[in-house]
């Protein structure tokens, strides 16, 4: 039982555990961590250690020791800061600062827009009933009621964070020691690639349909865009174009048939993979030539208008790409080589395993990218352009080679869609773009398990909301997910560990974490 | 006292750049802050005038904490700080950027143009000139002209010598002098060690973010450490014409 | 008919349009002065403000569809004018607050604004289909559209005359408020030397937010305009989004004057070289002209600098 212990504590707290608005550094960034271990006596946090450890406080009251929940924080998650709150004796009073108010207004907006945003569809004849129909219905009381649930929740997080923090300490421990371990990455992959083996086997078609064209082939995408957003820290939102070229590439030299203009000659898609990679790339390469020695931002507009025109050309130009009715026949992948005849036909599944086989082989060689000389030059143009310039890094061309590469992997993952299935002007669309760069934001920029996940995570969204949303408004939720992890998460679910620190330091005002040039103004308080 | 610095540390993220700093300015004093590049004088400027927020320690100013009030509001409580480079607005003309001094108070804009183009008619012969387009001698002068337009009761200077030809300097510090006649406390940071010791009257010795010395200028000025680190080998190693 | 009958035509198109352009760069302008930054978002802004004045517009028109006149019309306009403008406001504010501000209280690398005034976009955008439906809404007529008088032979109606004089007004507002106002002076110190203009008493966390509201206002009006010529629809921002931004760049970003010098000039060349060859084609030669500008001269027309404005 803690309760013996808790009154000791409060008294001895130490001058440096007051709440201190002297602080500048925003709560959650390392700074936070290494002051408070340097503050505490040592003699505190011995003292606080039993009552941070014991797992079998269970779920008491909550502790009403500062010093005891701000110890068991500071020594429990490395990274994280304390609540603002979380240092005074709790207070009821405390609910009704002015800034808790305003916490409380903001909540019950987002409450309300959540009640618009999945309520009733409306119609461009009478634009405005559907907002009103969601605000008048009375399911608005039960957002209201959660909007105000986790004003509570964050209101008491500073305690209710110390409770967590105790009750997972016991797995925290041994999971963090592994995920410290040298080998356990490993492990965790075969773990991983298990799962991803076995789960087409106990999902519907439907399902495996959607693990190839949507998951499979977006981890894909994301793999290669990662290279451009993650490693070089560009911002290309047109990358969805180079996945067009891929496509009809495709169908240009393998059917006579899917498009009016075809080669005169057909090839086994298979071939077709060298020559849509460079395709893709020279694109990449002619658009990136001209706009990457401009600042960065002109760079993403650039890229947009880019992505674009290839779009609009693909739908208007009918002679060349059948235009909207899209490119139909493309054969399937096969192989006749050496008396082995094998065609990749209308089941799913042996897509997805060769999809599988060429994400990990990606996944492999972009690791292997990232820690070579070229990765390491991608960090300095990342962390520091003018330095990286000045120690003889080729940033230009360095830059362009991401946009190259990520341009091929694009192309590359469009020859994969074309000979699965039929395709259209519709796949290559602005949004499939924005779609890509969520992927890469939501998974963890840099990070290539982080990219996938994402992929597997907002594609099963996508798949799960098919019936329950249309699909051009699940773009609501997509674009709701991308601001709130820029906001709360902005390395990602699983963030590579470089890009973490390198955000942070840049945040504390240390380098920088993308090559767009300086932060914006204003920024510092 | 006018200002009260207690055991100052800033960071920034995981990089301690001042670890405990204590200082003091009195009402009407030149006290100057000395040391090598990277020794912390800076930031402890940019500390005292908001755009830094310690990690601990306090700051006073007339007895009362800094640390609740905004950077922007500090000029309202009689600070004003020339910064590094001295910073001034490119694009705006010579009166504009003085204009902007008096921002948050305009009550004695006329008056107080005057008197800076007094001090520094060199200015006043520029005026419509863009400051981005003046010389260095001319834009650091704008910088403290402008400086002076809020009426301060404490100017933080940082480098007001910095790359400037000897007789700019010597103009620069006869103004500095001139300025605190008048009662205006400075907080100067140099490495001009020895001008900044002829016209202050104590000064500290910061070195990796400590305050390693705190004397009377006359007291400085005497240390073997000071004469051999500041004053000696600033002539021979930056070959500064400080004479 | 060939392009020299038809050349003054064009033109009054063509600056009309432009007028348009310029009014809605002036936000790409501002903020990317304060900020250094594009915002992406900003397209969106000027979407919610053509819904907002158009709704506003429609509730106060007579049900029975007859086309109000005289005093009423002028009414009618500078409500909807109003209503847009308070609903780019607000939508421009929200945004700010809600996409940019917990960013820049953490002075997040500059990729992470974009990335989510991305996903601001992306939300708006699909929100507002949804709620509006993904087809036209149209404003029914505020004023009988006829021509006014003829210049060089050319038609000028009611409608060009409207939107060009308002559309001129803002403009001359918004100059003189960055040159002649106290806020002006503020921006545009802030737009120069964030970290000098804190030292010199400058707000700036307020002048960013001001910045961000006079941009909407600017936009939501604008967006009026355009639905008043035009029509509404979810998607409207994107395009002439694209064009604004590249009318700034035309300018010069950054510079106030440049970017209306950008617009005019855009909605020029468009209307130009859709006659010269094909309507359609208009929205390739916008951005053909902002590639082409980025490659030869990317400071633009006028330098990249908010101060010049006085």
């Amino acid at each position: 039982m803690s309760a013996p212990n808790v009154p000791g504590q409060p008294s001895p707290a130490n001058p440096g555990d007051q709440p201190d608005p002297v602080r500048g550094v925003p709560a959650g960034a390392a700074p936070d961590a290494d002051t408070m271990a340097l503050r505490r006596p040592p003699a505190q946090s011995g003292a606080a250690r039993p009552a941070g450890a014991n797992p079998t406080d269970g779920p008491a009251p909550p502790p009403r020791s500062p010093a005891g929940d701000s110890a068991a924080v500071g020594r429990g998650a490395p990274a994280g800061g304390v609540a603002p709150g979380g240092r005074s004796p709790w207070h009821p009073a405390m609910l009704f600062t002015p800034a808790r108010l305003r916490q409380l207004g903001a909540l019950v907006l987002v409450g309300l827009l959540a009640a618009v945003v999945t309520g009733p569809t409306g119609n461009s004849d009478e634009p405005l009933q559907a907002a009103w129909d969601s605000i008048a219905d009375p399911r608005i009381v039960l957002f209201l009621i959660l909007a105000v649930a986790l004003w509570v929740v964050l209101v008491l997080w500073a305690e209710l964070r110390g409770v967590l923090t105790r009750l997972t300490a016991p797995v925290r421990a041994p999971v963090g020691a592994a995920y410290g371990r040298r080998g356990a990455p490993i492990v965790l992959n075969v773990v991983l690639l298990a799962i991803a083996i076995i789960a087409p086997q106990v999902v519907s078609t439907a399902a495996q349909q959607s693990m190839v064209t949507d998951i499979g082939i977006y981890a894909l995408l994301a793999l290669g865009l990662n290279v451009v957003v993650g490693y070089a820290g560009l911002l290309d939102l047109g990358y969805i174009a180079f996945f067009a070229i891929g496509a009809y590439t495709t169908a240009y030299f393998t059917s006579q048939s899917a498009m009016p203009w075809h080669a005169p000659f057909t090839l086994n898609p298979f071939f077709v993979f060298p020559i849509a990679l460079v395709l893709a790339a020279l694109a990449g390469v002619i658009l990136g030539a001209p706009t990457l020695r401009l600042r960065g931002d002109y760079l993403a507009i650039v890229t947009l208008g880019f992505g674009e025109i290839i779009h609009l050309v693909a739908n208007n130009a009918d002679g060349i790409t059948n235009g909207a009715r899209g490119a139909f026949g493309v054969p399937h992948l096969s192989v006749h080589l050496l008396g082995l005849d094998y065609t990749w036909g209308i089941d799913p599944k042996p897509y997805y395993y060769l999809l599988l086989a060429i994400v990990v082989l990606v996944m492999i060689a972009f690791g292997r990218l990232e820690r070579s000389r070229i990765g390491r030059a991608w960090a300095a143009i990342r962390e520091d352009e003018v330095a990286a310039e000045a120690t003889g890094v080729a940033t230009l061309r360095l830059k362009l080679l991401a946009f190259a590469i990520g341009a091929s992997v694009s192309g590359f993952a469009g020859v994969m869609f074309a000979s699965k299935q039929f395709f259209n002007p519709q796949s290559f669309s602005l949004q499939a773009s924005f779609f890509v760069v969520a992927v890469v934001i939501f998974g963890g920029m840099g990070s290539r398990l982080g990219v996938v996940v994402g992929a597997v995570v907002l594609q099963g969204l996508a798949f799960y909301l098919r019936d329950k949303v249309e699909p051009a408004d699940r773009y609501i939720y997509f674009g709701a997910v991308i601001v709130i992890m820029m906001i709360f998460r902005p390395q990602g679910l699983v963030p590579s560990r470089r890009r973490r620190r390198e955000i942070e330091l840049s945040e504390a005002g240390i380098g920088s974490a993308d090559s767009l040039g300086s932060a914006p103004a204003g920024g510092r308080p | 006292m006018l200002l009260t610095l207690t055991d100052v540390e800033v960071a920034y993220g995981a990089v301690i750049a001042l670890r405990g700093i204590s200082l003091e300015v009195g009402e009407g004093e030149i006290v100057t802050l000395l040391g090598a590049n990277g020794a912390g004088k800076t930031t402890t400027l940019r500390t005292v005038s908001g755009l830094l927020r310690p990690r601990s320690g306090e700051i006073l100013l007339d007895g009362r904490p800094l640390s609740e009030i905004p950077a922007h509001d500090l000029v309202a409580r009689g600070v004003s700080h020339v910064p590094e480079g001295r910073r001034v607005f490119p694009s705006m003309s010579v009166r504009e950027n003085l204009l902007m001094g008096a921002y948050r108070d305009r009550r004695h804009t006329r008056e107080d143009l005057e008197r800076v183009y007094g001090l520094f008619p060199r200015l006043q012969e520029r005026i419509g000139q863009a400051g981005g387009t003046l010389s260095g001698g001319e834009q650091q002068m704008l910088a403290i002209g402008r400086a002076l337009m809020s009426r301060p009761r404490l100017v933080l200077l940082d480098e007001p010598s910095m790359g400037l030809a000897p007789m700019v300097v010597q103009t620069i510090f006869e103004v500095i002098a001139e300025i605190n006649r008048d009662g205006v406390a400075v907080l100067l940071v140099e490495q001009n060690a020895a001008s900044a010791l002829r016209i202050a009257g104590r000064g500290y010795v910061l070195e990796n973010g400590r305050v390693v010395l705190a004397d009377s200028a006359a007291g400085l000025l005497a240390d073997d450490r000071v004469r051999q680190a500041y004053l000696g080998e600033d002539v021979a190693a930056v070959g500064d014409p400080a004479r | 008919m060939g392009f020299l009958d038809q050349f003054w035509q064009l033109t009054i198109d063509g600056l009309m349009v432009g007028s348009l352009y310029a009014v809605i760069a002036l936000g790409y302008t501002l903020v990317y002065g304060v900020l250094q930054l594009i915002n992406f978002a900003h397209s969106e802004v000027f979407m919610l403000g053509s819904f907002g004045g158009l709704f506003v517009a429609r509730a106060l028109l007579p049900g029975d569809g007859s086309v109000p006149g005289g005093l009423e019309s002028v009414g009618l306009v500078a409500i909807g004018l109003g209503a847009g403008a308070i609903c780019g406001g607000l939508a421009a504010l929200t945004l700010e607050r809600v996409a940019y501000r917990p960013l820049r209280r953490r002075s997040a690398p500059r990729l992470a604004y974009l990335i989510s005034a991305i996903g601001a976009s992306l939300f708006a955008v699909n929100l507002a289909g949804k709620e509006f439906g993904r087809q036209n809404v149209d404003l029914p007529d505020l004023f009988h559209n006829g021509t006014v008088f003829k210049l060089f032979g050319a038609d000028v109606s009611t409608q060009s005359l409207v939107i060009f004089a308002v559309a001129i007004a803002m403009l001359v507002g918004l100059d003189r408020l960055v040159a002649g106002t106290r806020l002006g002076q503020g921006i545009r110190a802030v737009a120069q030397d964030a970290d000098t203009a804190v030292l010199m008493g400058v707000d700036v966390e307020r002048i960013i937010i001001v910045t961000f509201i006079v941009g909407g206002l600017l936009a939501g009006a604008g967006g009026f305009l355009y639905a008043m010529t035009f029509n509404a629809s979810y998607s409207m921002g994107f395009v002439p989004g694209v064009k604004a931004f590249t009318a700034a760049v035309l300018g010069g970003i950054g510079n106030v004057r440049g970017a209306m010098l950008g617009g005019l000039l855009l909605g020029l060349v468009e209307s130009y070289g859709g006659y010269l060859f094909q309507a359609s084609y208009k929205d390739v030669i916008a951005f053909l002209v902002l590639v082409a500008i980025l490659m030869i001269r990317p400071s633009g027309l006028l330098g990249e600098r908010l101060g010049r404005a006085a």
